[in-house]
C-alpha cells in the first residue's frame, strides 16, 4: 500500500495495464507531448512511446470513432476526453456505435472501450466545462458507468474498466485529482466493476452519495454523529451496472435513505436510486426517501452563485434529519 | 495524384473467370434486392429497406480486389457489400426477416449486417457515422503491423457531415490504410448534391486532406475495380488512404417507403439512368469481348435465381429470435440489472 493522489492512482493504473496487455493503448487531445490537460497521462509517451499514445486533433466524435474501429478488430483503446463535457462531441459514436454494436451484431463483435476524462462540478469553469456528465451515459443499454471516489477505487475500477469487454465510460473529477488515499501497488489489485461499497457503516439512516458529494457527505455524518444520528454511507462506484442490492440491503438496515448528488435532479441518477429503493424496500422504509440534488440550472460562474447550485453540507444534513424526523430537519 | 479515369479497353487482367465472377455477384445482389422487395410488400420484411439496385458494380468491382482478410465496413444500403464481401445471402436475407438464422440473430435487420466470418463490420445507420470507425480499422491495422486494407462506402449524404472531413483529415495524418468509396448517387434522400455540397466534386475533397483521389464511372464494374485496386496496391504498400468517388445512381427509391423516388428526380432522369445498368453494361461488354458466352449468361442468371430463391425459403422457415434473445449480446456477461 502507498499513499499517492487520485491522478497518481490514474496513471499508474494505465501503466500497469499497458505494460500488462500490449493492445491497450491511449489517444486523445494532449495525452502524449503535452502529457495530459490534466497530467493523467504525464509520462506515458515516453514509457510507450507515440505508437501507444496518441497525441489527437480537436475531433472528439472522430477519435471516438476510431477507437470503437480499433476496439472492434481487437485493440483496447483507453480515450481521454480532455473533460467530459467534450464527449457530448462525440455522444452519437457513444450511445449509437460503442453501446449497440454488440447487440446489433448479434455478438460477433464488441467494443472493449473506455472512454475516461474528469466530469461533474469543478471550480468556476462555467456552464459548459462544469456539470455531471454521467447521466447522458448510464441511461444507454450497453455502457457501464463508473464514478471512483476514492485513489483506491480510481485505480482498482480503471485496470477492470480496461480489462473489461464492453464499453466503460470512466469519469474522474478535476476537484479530486488531488486527494490523497491509500492505494494497493500490487498490479493484480482490481475493484470489479458493479459493486458498491460502504464507507461508513452507520444504523439510522442511508446516504447514497459518490465522488465529491461522498466526501461532503462523510463531513456531514461525522457532525450529525454529535447529534446522535449514526448515518451509514453507501457509495455505488458503478452507476451502471448498479449494485441495488448493497443500497437495499443497507437500506433494510437502517430504514430511512437519502440520496445526494450533484447533477441537476431532474431525471438523474437520484431518481432512479429513489425509485428502486421505494419499489424494493417500501415496506422497510420509515420515511420517504429523500433527494438531495443539484439545482435544476446550468452552472453559474460567480463563486456565491455556484455554491448555491451543488448540495452544501447544510441541506444534507437536513435531509437527514428530516427523514429521521430529528429536530433541524 | 487526383485525377479522372476513364475506361481503359480492354481492361488488364480480366480473364472468362474473373468475368463471370463478376457479373454473378451482381445479378445475386440485384435479384437479392428483388425478392427483398417483394418480402417487402408482403409484409415479411419491416421497418426501412434500402435497395441497392442500381449500384451494384460498386460493391463488386471494389470487393474483386481485396482479400478475405480485408475489411470492409458500410452504411445502411449495404446488403449489396455484405453480399459482395461474401456473406451466405440465405443467413442475409433471414437477418431482414427478422429470424434468428440471420447474421445478427435478426436483432440487426436490414441496416445492420454485420459479418465477422468474412470481416464485414457492419450496417451503420447513422449517416457518415462508420467513417471515423473505418479509420480505427485502419489505425488497428497498422499498430499491428499488418498489411490488410479497410473500404468504407458511403453516400454522397455523408459528405456534408462533419465526420467524413475528421476522417479525411485523420487517415491522411496518420497515414492509414483506408479506402473511402463514395457511391455517389445524387441524391441523399431526397436533397441533390447541388442542394447539399458547396463542392459537387466530392473526389476534390481528397486534394484537400492530400489524400489521393479519383472520381470513377459507378456503373461500370472494371473501371471500379482498377481504381480500388490502385488504392489498394498503395494502401498495403505504405498505408495510403484513398477517396474515390464512384459515380453511380439508384433505380429505386431512397427507400421503399419512396417508392417512385420521383418527386425529387424526374422519371425522365430515372429512366435514361436505367440505360447506365452496371449489369447490362459489363454483360454487353463481356459478350463482345467473348469472355462469356450467351449459355454462361443464362447459367450465371439461373445461379442467381435459384440462390435467391433458396435464401428466401431459408429465412421463411427460420425461427423467430427466442424471447429470451430480448437481454442477450447486450453486454459480454448477463446484465446484472433486469
Amino acid at each position: 500500500m502507498a499513499v499517492m493522489t487520485y491522478r497518481e492512482a490514474l496513471n499508474l493504473a494505465l501503466r500497469e495495464e499497458m505494460r500488462r496487455d500490449p493492445s491497450v493503448f491511449v489517444i486523445g487531445e494532449e495525452v502524449g507531448l503535452y502529457e495530459g490537460a490534466y497530467k493523467v497521462t504525464q509520462g506515458l509517451l515516453r514509457e510507450f512511446g507515440p505508437r501507444r499514445v496518441v497525441d489527437t486533433p480537436i475531433a472528439e466524435s472522430g477519435f471516438t470513432g476510431v477507437g470503437i474501429g480499433a476496439a472492434m478488430t481487437g485493440l483496447r483503446p483507453v480515450v481521454e476526453m480532455m473533460t467530459f463535457n467534450f464527449a457530448l462531441v462525440a455522444v452519437d459514436q457513444i450511445v449509437n456505435t460503442a453501446a449497440k454494436i454488440r447487440y446489433m451484431s448479434g455478438g460477433q463483435y464488441h467494443v472493449p472501450i473506455v472512454i475516461r476524462g474528469p466530469g461533474g462540478p469543478a471550480a468556476q469553469l462555467g456552464a459548459q466545462h462544469s456539470q455531471s456528465m454521467e447521466s447522458y451515459f448510464y441511461h444507454v443499454p450497453g455502457l457501464k458507468v463508473v464514478r471512483p471516489t476514492t485513489p483506491m477505487d480510481a485505480k482498482g475500477l480503471l485496470k477492470s474498466a480496461i480489462r473489461d469487454d464492453d464499453p466503460v465510460i470512466f469519469i474522474e473529477s478535476e476537484t479530486l485529482y488531488n486527494v490523497k488515499g491509500d492505494v494497493p501497488e500490487d498490479p493484480d489489485f482490481l475493484i470489479p466493476l458493479g459493486q458498491a461499497i460502504v464507507r461508513r457503516e452507520g444504523t439510522d439512516v442511508t446516504v447514497i452519495a459518490y465522488m465529491g458529494m461522498c466526501y461532503r457527505a462523510m463531513e456531514v455524518a461525522e457532525e450529525l454523529a454529535a447529534e446522535g444520528i449514526s448515518v451509514e454511507i453507501v457509495d455505488p462506484r458503478t452507476l451502471r451496472p448498479m449494485d441495488t442490492e448493497s443500497i437495499i440491503g443497507s437500506v433494510r438496515k437502517t430504514h430511512r435513505a437519502v440520496v445526494v448528488e450533484a447533477g441537476a435532479g431532474f431525471a438523474g441518477m437520484g431518481s432512479e436510486i429513489a425509485a428502486f429503493i421505494t419499489e424494493r424496500a417500501f415496506d422497510d422504509l420509515d420515511a420517504p426517501v429523500e433527494r438531495v440534488t443539484g439545482a435544476n440550472a446550468p452552472m453559474p460562474y460567480a463563486r456565491n452563485l455556484e455554491k448555491l447550485k451543488t448540495p452544501s453540507k447544510d441541506r444534507i444534513a437536513a435531509a437527514v434529519r428530516r427523514v429521521c424526523y430529528a429536530n433541524g430537519g | 495524384m487526383a485525377k479522372t479515369i476513364t475506361r481503359q479497353e480492354p481492361a488488364l487482367g480480366v480473364d472468362a473467370e474473373l468475368a463471370r465472377r463478376l457479373l454473378g455477384e451482381m445479378l445475386l445482389i440485384r435479384r437479392f434486392e428483388e425478392k427483398a422487395a417483394e418480402a417487402y410488400a408482403l409484409g415479411k420484411i419491416g421497418g426501412f429497406l434500402h435497395l441497392y439496385i442500381g449500384e451494384e458494380a460498386v460493391a463488386v468491382g471494389a470487393t474483386s480486389v481485396l482479400r478475405p482478410d480485408d475489411y470492409a465496413i458500410s452504411a445502411y444500403r449495404e446488403h449489396g457489400h455484405c453480399l459482395a464481401k461474401g456473406s451466405d445471402p440465405r443467413r442475409a436475407m433471414a437477418e431482414l426477416y427478422g429470424r434468428r438464422d440471420g447474421l445478427s440473430k435478426g436483432k440487426g435487420g436490414s441496416m445492420h449486417l454485420f459479418d465477422r466470418s468474412v470481416n464485414f463490420l457492419g450496417g451503420h445507420a447513422i449517416v457518415g457515422a462508420h467513417l471515423p470507425v473505418a479509420a480505427g480499422v485502419g489505425f488497428g491495422i497498422k499498430y499491428r503491423g499488418g498489411d490488410q486494407v479497410v473500404v468504407c462506402y458511403f453516400g454522397d449524404g455523408a459528405v456534408p457531415q462533419g465526420e467524413f472531413h475528421e476522417s479525411m483529415n485523420l487517415v491522411a495524418l496518420w497515414k492509414l490504410p483506408v479506402i473511402y468509396v463514395c457511391e455517389n448517387n445524387r441524391y441523399a434522400m431526397g436533397t441533390s448534391t447541388e442542394r447539399a455540397l458547396a463542392q459537387t466534386e466530392i473526389w476534390q475533397f481528397g486534394r484537400t486532406y492530400g489524400i489521393p483521389a479519383e472520381r470513377v464511372d459507378g456503373m461500370d464494374v472494371l473501371a471500379v475495380r482498377e481504381a480500388v485496386g490502385r488504392a489498394v496496391e498503395r494502401a498495403r504498400a505504405d498505408k495510403t488512404p484513398a477517396l474515390i468517388e464512384a459515380d453511380t445512381y439508384r433505380f429505386r427509391g431512397h427507400s421503399m417507403r419512396d417508392p417512385a423516388g420521383a418527386v425529387y428526380r424526374t422519371r425522365e432522369e430515372v429512366e435514361r439512368e436505367k440505360q447506365r445498368d452496371p449489369i447490362a453494361l459489363f454483360r454487353g461488354y463481356a459478350l463482345a469481348a467473348k469472355l462469356v458466352t450467351d449459355d454462361d449468361v443464362r447459367t450465371l442468371e439461373k445461379d442467381a435465381v435459384d440462390r435467391v430463391d433458396e435464401a428466401v425459403a431459408f429465412a421463411d422457415a427460420s425461427p423467430e429470435p427466442p424471447g429470451e434473445w430480448l437481454f442477450t449480446d447486450i453486454y459480454g456477461e448477463p446484465p446484472r440489472e433486469a
